[in-house]
């Protein structure tokens, strides 16, 4: 073995430049690849902000409340080890950004500010401005600029991998990408390959995903035998502003700054919002989830948006509802939330300081990707995944603000073990017994037949009907003869995907013949994705079936495998590794989100973490005896939202209310969301 | 932004055309000849310049009836804070994601409206250019805070609101390249433009990345450093990010004043 290493990373989001950052700080070579410039990846849209349990606040917060709100928020389908290891690590990455010059939002005393994001009770969310995930990226990006000055990053941006480079041991030996101006194939040799292609959103035609999105490179890893893992699992935004050519998102922020969703109790209601008078105005998740009222997580949310305008009560009957925040000053607003009003305010043309916004769900993102173990091995040796690519963090469900965390935890754990595996592989004669050259030779030949083809279909029509039957019946609400018929829908869309023809007789930097591989790719995809929701017979976090509207553990606390055949994906099953948390009900409309074996479980997680060496803090205790259920130490910080004005009461007081009000709902016939 | 009382809407379109003209600037390939084809599609509410190529792309056919090529332009995020899109619209540098039919319709009073590529950068194809040299021109400024290494090391300095507000806004630069595109002074590459100045700045402001302020200087002293800058402040006009661009180049002349007459002091 010995000699120089090299290691390739396909993605410049925040996953791939963590991974980068890291190996290249280790002292060895890296190839990075983009489709586009690094510094323009999907990470930039991010504006919510990044969690980690720094405990400024004087809540008692901690990583174990990190760890127990993200298994729970996934409705406990996640490997809880790494969970755990992310959430453990979660503050010392927030520290590091802040050194790398993230200009994070600040306390008076000018530390760390941290805000509330859905899904739990604490201050976790570092944030800068409402641009988070910009920031972020591009404190990785200078630092991967200042690596790729040293020579030790070399950057391939416009490159696009379309495949991976197996060796006759199905062993990972590098990858072939295109050049996007020239359309050149070109092999890359590496000992170990990191895929950080980020997300599949473009699969549902319109999301609030970035125009790369299309999960073409992670289908592509799949179909030459890498297992894909929760696939069925999509995250739909409650929030995001419907467009023609995207849905842009409105954050979570919105609603964590004390934005109130509503519609008007009457559906005729034509009346400017500003006149509507509060008492003919419903504010439908107040009302049904006291405690959490408008930041519920997200799944639970987009449902009730999309349930009330189904059921045809959304504004003006439309698919649409209010998401309000003219009762918050306006330079409150400007301060803490300016640049995603902007965006409203560009795309829309409406202030909404002044006008409550209109909003609707939309595609946001996946929950599934390419199986990893807890090392972020994917089961070819030599790949490895990070980022929104991979399924590991997030169960059944995200928890907003835990995705840029995961990214760069996912980064930071691939790297070393990447470097770790180049290391000791054995290469023996993979430079010279053409394994590049074939690959590299079958890629050739798809293009040359996308090229040639003649045929009556268009692609970008194809993608559009793909996307529409994607969003119509794969999404929130999840019928078995409507997924059996989008799976249908599939299988001619990939017949009729044979006789396309691409519309661009200029080859050079056309965008027809990438666009035709991705929307090849993205179909494959979306089968996994069907049909991974079509046998799970169950409702689980994101995963909704009216049909089966219960989780159910006994056969569905499983991780979904898909792997590629040519007829179809063959799906198994895989036990989750659930012993540090026991699985509890998932209900945010009750006092706690702790029910039952409270007790062993927080003395469970006390070992684990003294077992683990987790950093103590000073002040309040981490792990509180006899559970959460128990008054915080410290309330100043603890306050949430009250359902009535908008002010701030202490957490003692809303349980109890909370608690009354969920005895109310039941007694009024009860939904079935609450159930679960 | 917001005003004190009430709120300002934006003006309505109100006697929208039956259909727009799309007169978009095409070249086959870098070096090639530059030409002009309109393509004309019908009005639809809540159109941006983006939505209208999508249109266009599916089934490329002149006004005239000519099939022709898909126009290429990029695009990413469609927020408007990937930077990717930006084009020349109706003569003015802007992203294409953010640039609403409805407000140029407003703008021109007609019902044409015209993409052509930015003219400072190497054109690629069409709509699309290279702005490599942007991110080159972050480099010479050494555009980084310098770190020990990225282990954990604990918390970063403190700093105040105000200087974390003033960071912030830098911070924003999206490298989309309208400074340079509005900058008389920019062109062949002959400068390093507002935008790299303002993230020497940027970095010259943290507490750890000042401490590499003399390289950063550096990279600005050169031939085509700061000295070009004729102050016609088109950049911050343009700057879609509102960075305080003028700011920044007043400000390192300043410090590259201070760093000349009293660097021998510190050596
Ligand atoms: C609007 C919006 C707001 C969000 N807000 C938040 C938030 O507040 N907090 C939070 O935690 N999360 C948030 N998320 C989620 C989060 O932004 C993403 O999950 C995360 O940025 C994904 O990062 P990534 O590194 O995995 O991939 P990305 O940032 O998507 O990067 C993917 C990279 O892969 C490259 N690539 C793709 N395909 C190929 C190929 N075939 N060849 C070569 N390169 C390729 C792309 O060029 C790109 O560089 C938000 C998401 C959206 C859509
Ligand atoms: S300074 Fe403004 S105009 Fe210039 S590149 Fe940055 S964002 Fe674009
Ligand atoms: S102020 Fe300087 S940098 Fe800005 S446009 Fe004018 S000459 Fe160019
Ligand atoms: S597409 Fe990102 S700025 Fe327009």
């Amino acid at each position: 073995m010995a000699g120089k290493i090299k290691i390739a990373v396909v993605g410049g989001g925040l996953a791939g430049l963590a991974a980068t950052m890291k190996i290249a700080e280790a002292g060895y070579e890296v190839d990075l690849l983009s489709v586009v410039p690094v510094k323009r990846s999907h990470s930039v849209c991010a504006q919510g902000g990044i969690n980690g349990a720094v405990n400024t606040k004087g809540e008692g917060d901690s990583p174990a409340k990190h760890f127990d709100d993200t298994v729970y928020g996934g409705d406990f389908l996640a490997n809880q080890p790494p969970v755990q290891k992310m959430c453990e690590m979660a503050p010392s990455i927030i520290y590091l950004f802040d050194r790398m010059g993230v200009p994070f939002s600040r306390t008076k005393e000018g530390l760390l500010d941290f805000r509330r994001f859905g899904g739990t009770l604490h201050h976790r969310t570092a944030f800068a401005g409402a641009s988070t995930g910009q920031q972020l990226l591009y404190a990785l990006d200078e630092q991967v600029r200042r690596f790729e000055t040293d020579g030790k990053v070399n950057k391939f941006e416009g490159w696009e991998m379309l495949s991976l480079v197996l060796d006759d041991h199905q062993v990972c030996r590098g990858l072939i990408a295109m050049n996007l101006q020239t359309l050149e194939l070109k092999e890359f040799s590496a000992d170990a390959v990191i895929m950080a292609t980020g997300g599949p959103g473009l699969i549902f035609g319109k999301s609030t995903n970035s125009m790369v999105c299309t999960g073409s490179a992670v289908s592509a890893c799949y179909q030459q035998g890498a297992k894909y893992a929760n696939g069925e699992f999509i995250q739909v935004h409650p929030t995001s502003i419907p467009g023609e050519d995207k849905l842009r998102l409105m954050s979570e922020s919105a609603r964590g700054e004390g934005g109130r969703v509503w519609v008007p109790r009457n559906t005729d209601d034509k009346r400017n919002p500003k006149d509507i008078p509060e008492t003919e105005r419903q504010y439908f998740l107040e009302e049904k989830y006291p405690a959490y009222g408008n930041l519920v997580p997200r799944d639970i949310a987009t449902r009730e948006i999309f349930q009330v305008c189904i059921e045809g009560h959304g504004v003006g009957g439309e698919n649409q509802v209010y998401l309000d925040l003219t009762h918050i000053p306006a330079e409150t607003l400007d301060r803490k939330l300016g640049a995603i009003l902007e965006i409203y305010e560009m795309f829309v043309g409406d202030d909404p300081r002044h006008v409550p916004m209109r909003i609707f769900p939309g595609v946001h993102y996946s929950m599934g990707g390419l199986w990893v173990d807890f090392e972020q091995r994917t089961n070819i040796p030599g790949l490895f995944a990070a980022g929104e690519c991979d399924y590991s963090i997030h169960g059944a469900n995200r928890l907003g603000a835990n995705s840029l965390v995961s990214c760069v935890y996912g980064g930071f754990v691939a790297a070393p073990n990447a470097i770790d595996y180049a290391k000791n592989v054995e290469r023996k004669n993979t430079e010279t017994n053409g394994v590049h050259a074939t690959e590299l030779r079958r890629q050739q030949e798809i293009n040359l037949q996308i090229i040639k083809n003649k045929g009556s279909e268009n692609q970008y029509k194809l993608h559009e009907e793909m996307g529409k039957w994607m969003t119509d019946n794969v999404t929130v609400v999840r019928y078995n003869d409507r997924l059996k018929a989008t799976d249908e829908k599939l299988l001619e869309l990939q017949d009729r995907f044979k006789r396309i023809s691409i519309n661009d007789s200029n080859l050079w930097a056309t965008q027809a013949v990438p666009h035709a591989r991705q929307l090849k790719n993205m179909l494959e995809l979306a089968r996994v994705i069907t049909l991974g929701a079509l046998q799970r017979d169950e409702s689980r976090g994101a995963h909704y079936k009216p049909d089966f509207p219960n989780r159910d553990d006994e056969r569905f606390l499983k991780t979904t495998i898909a792997e590629w055949s040519a007829e179809e994906p063959i799906l198994s099953y895989e036990a989750v590794d659930i012993g540090l948390i026991e699985p509890r009900k998932r209900d945010y409309s009750k006092g706690g989100k702790k029910e039952g074996k409270q007790p062993q479980e927080t003395l469970r997680l006390a070992e684990q973490a003294a077992a683990s060496g987790l950093p103590v803090k000073e002040g309040a205790d981490q792990i509180r005896e006899g559970g959460y259920d128990q008054k915080p130490e410290n309330l100043s910080g603890a306050k949430i939202w009250s359902q009535e004005k908008g002010e701030l009461i202490d957490p003692e007081t809303e349980a109890e209310t909370r608690v009354q009000q969920g005895k109310d709902i039941d007694a009024a016939g009860g939904k079935q969301t609450d159930e679960r | 932004m917001s005003e004190a009382n009430g709120h300002k809407e934006k003006p309505r379109l109100t006697n929208p055309p039956k259909t727009i003209d799309f007169r978009i600037s095409r070249r086959e390939r870098l070096g090639a000849q530059q030409y002009t084809e309109t393509f004309e599609i019908p009005y639809r509410k809540n159109l941006n310049v983006i939505s209208a190529l999508m249109e266009i792309r599916k089934n490329p056919v002149t006004k005239e009836g000519k099939q022709t090529t898909p126009p290429v332009w990029d695009m990413n995020c469609l927020e408007q804070v990937c930077g990717i899109c930006t084009m020349v619209i109706d003569g003015r540098v802007r992203q294409s994601c953010s640039a609403l039919v409805d407000d140029l319709l407003i703008g021109s009073g007609g019902n044409t409206i015209t993409l052509e590529p930015m003219s400072k950068f190497p054109n690629v194809r069409d709509l699309q250019v290279d702005r490599t040299r942007m991110f080159n021109h972050l480099k010479q400024v050494q555009a980084w805070v310098e770190l020990d290494g990225t282990h954990d090391l604990g918390a970063g300095p403190t700093m105040t609101q105000a200087v974390q507000q003033e960071r912030y806004a830098y911070s924003r630069c999206m490298t989309c390249g309208c400074c340079l595109e509005a900058c008389p002074q920019y062109h062949d590459d002959n400068y390093i433009g507002p935008q790299a100045i303002a993230q020497a700045r940027y970095q010259n402001m943290h507490p750890t990345g000042k401490s590499t302020i003399d390289e950063r200087l550096n990279g600005l002293m050169g031939e085509d450093g700061i000295t070009n800058c004729g102050n016609a402040q088109n950049c911050v006009q343009v700057c879609p990010m509102s960075i305080p661009l003028t700011r920044a180049i007043y400000e390192t002349n300043r410090d590259i004043t201070f760093n000349a007459l009293f660097g021998w002091l510190r050596k």
